[in-house]
């Protein structure tokens, strides 16, 4: 019954708007706090949409057990974790098989960015806290963490951006919603440097033809550059408050 | 010929292209140099570097720090430094080349929970920083109050040529050693000359980036506004000359350790 109102329900409406009123490549709206945990070396809180996401870094640090530690370069440990209270039924805080994923994938996404050379036999511990999830929570969680690890003073190649775009009904959008992710067809999210103009994380939930899947990502990449222009605002927010340009005291 | 150039910068961001030499907390790819960090560049003719604006300390040779005794093996001490290394002092710099583990006691000269300033003899990325105390004016700290500051606001607690820090200790009849790795002694003659310090030390770091600091941390100690002292108005400026501030540190240290007991 459930099942079968869900397959009627149109996710895109006759006038081309979503589910929650947004065109098919508008982002959710997106605000950034950078500096928001005192006790850690960096930190950052993201509004994404309705998710609301804190990253908080640690390090460069002694490696705790000491076995882990490696001699040419830093550890990265990542740890993305949903609250109880972030999602409608509540979320066992156990680590399940998904956080575990997102986990990797987070560190694995980050890696990239980072040059952990400069920091041998030390760790790097970021940590991703969603304390209410809407989709897209790891896009979110890669962006606040980027920004988290940027605020730490870790030395970065370039900042990690990130948002998905998928396909629901018969069309590619940009940054799916929770609604969207279940309801739609395709879910993919991507993590991009935008400097480096290199993809540090793909996956994809759903079935897309070799052209879709060129839109998509190419959707993708076009939102991973708008967030990259709220990050890159909120640090200098942050660091430099409203000036965006030095001035010269000669 | 060429002037330097200055502009705020995030990691990712390309400071110049061309052929220039990176310096410190930058990249070079291909033909560009790209920061590393948040902070200040500063493309020149010597090269391109970018003054860091938050980080932990990362210890370098030559860097004065402060340190706490955390243990002894019979070799050596080991000094926490506020990094993500611990620190060595070997006991043959303390008691000289004849040192003995089974003639001398070494928590007769220092025990754990010992404050030192030392200097950093030797660090690489296979190594632990090794500690010296040896040079002129290091060695124990007998008393003050130990406070942490961030290590990049070392150079805005210190001023242009130890202004800021001076300021401070006067008004407070303080003496105040500050370590490279962020670590503050306060020496005062009494408690409200201590309080008073360590407020006006809190403000530098909390405000470090904003306009007009001398003259707020002035107000803030009931010091007369004179000319003498260099009050630059704009925290860029001070920023900008972290350069020749981190030898000022060094030099800071060393005269502000001269009550420091030498053990």
């Amino acid at each position: 019954m459930n099942q079968a109102q869900n397959q009627i329900r149109k996710l895109i409406d006759e006038n081309g708007k979503r589910t929650d009123g947004r065109t098919a490549d508008e982002l959710r709206e997106v605000k950034i706090t950078v500096g928001v945990v005192k006790n850690a070396d960096g930190s950052a809180f993201i509004e994404f949409g309705k998710n609301k996401i804190v990253a908080a870094v640690y390090g460069p640090r002694e490696v705790h057990p000491k076995h882990m530690a490696l001699p040419d370069r830093c550890v990265l440990r990542c740890r993305y974790h949903m609250s109880p209270f972030s999602t409608d039924t509540r979320k066992n805080p156990a680590p399940s098989r998904r956080e575990v994923e997102i986990s990797k994938v987070m560190r694995e996404s980050l890696e990239p960015a980072l040059i952990l050379e400069d920091y041998p036999r030390a760790a790097i511990d970021v940590f991703v806290e969603v304390l209410q999830a809407d989709g897209g929570s790891r896009c979110a969680g890669i962006t606040a963490a980027s920004i988290a690890l940027a605020d730490a003073g870790i030395n970065m190649r370039d900042i990690v951006s990130a948002c998905a775009a998928g396909k629901i009904d018969d069309t590619i959008v940009l940054d799916i919603n929770d609604t969207e992710d279940k309801e739609g067809v395709a879910d993919m999210p991507v993590a991009y440097m935008p400097h480096l103009e290199q993809v540090t994380l793909l996956q994809l939930d759903g079935i897309l033809t070799p052209e879709q899947f060129n839109e998509c990502l190419d959707k993708a990449i076009v939102g991973c550059n708008i967030v990259y222009g709220i990050q890159r605002q909120a640090l200098m927010q942050k660091y430099f408050g409203n000036e965006t340009e030095l001035r010269e005291e000669q | 010929m060429q002037e330097v150039k200055r502009r705020y910068v995030v990691p990712g961001d390309k400071i110049v292209e061309g052929n220039f030499r990176p310096l410190m907390n930058v990249i070079k790819v291909d033909n560009s140099i790209i920061a590393t960090r948040i902070g200040i560049a500063e493309s020149g003719r010597e090269g391109v570097k970018v003054i860091p604006l938050s980080g932990v300390y990362i210890p370098r040779v030559n860097d004065i720090v402060i340190g706490k005794i955390t243990d002894h093996s019979s070799l050596s001490w080991e000094v926490d430094v506020n990094s993500c290394f611990s620190a060595h002092l070997p006991a043959q710099d303390v008691f000289g080349r004849d040192f003995s583990p089974a003639r001398d006691d070494m928590g007769r000269q220092l025990a754990t929970g010992d404050l030192i300033a030392a200097r950093i003899i030797a660090f690489d990325r296979t190594r632990d920083p090794m500690l010296t105390i040896q040079d002129k004016d290091l060695g124990k700290i007998p008393r003050g109050e130990l406070l942490k500051i961030s290590p990049t606001r070392v150079p805005r607690l210190i001023g242009k040529r130890g202004s800021m820090i001076q300021t401070i200790e006067q008004a407070t009849q303080t003496r105040i050693l500050i370590g490279q790795n962020g670590i503050v002694v306060v020496m005062g003659r009494n408690l409200d000359g201590t309080k008073l310090a360590i407020r006006a030390i809190r403000m530098v770091e909390e405000e470090a980036h904003t306009a007009n600091l001398t003259q707020r941390v002035k107000v803030l100690l009931n010091v007369p506004d004179t000319s003498q002292i260099d009050n630059t108005s704009v925290a860029q400026t001070q920023n900008s000359q972290k350069g020749e501030d981190i030898q000022s540190t060094i030099e800071e240290v060393e005269e502000e350790i001269e009550e420091g007991e030498k053990t």
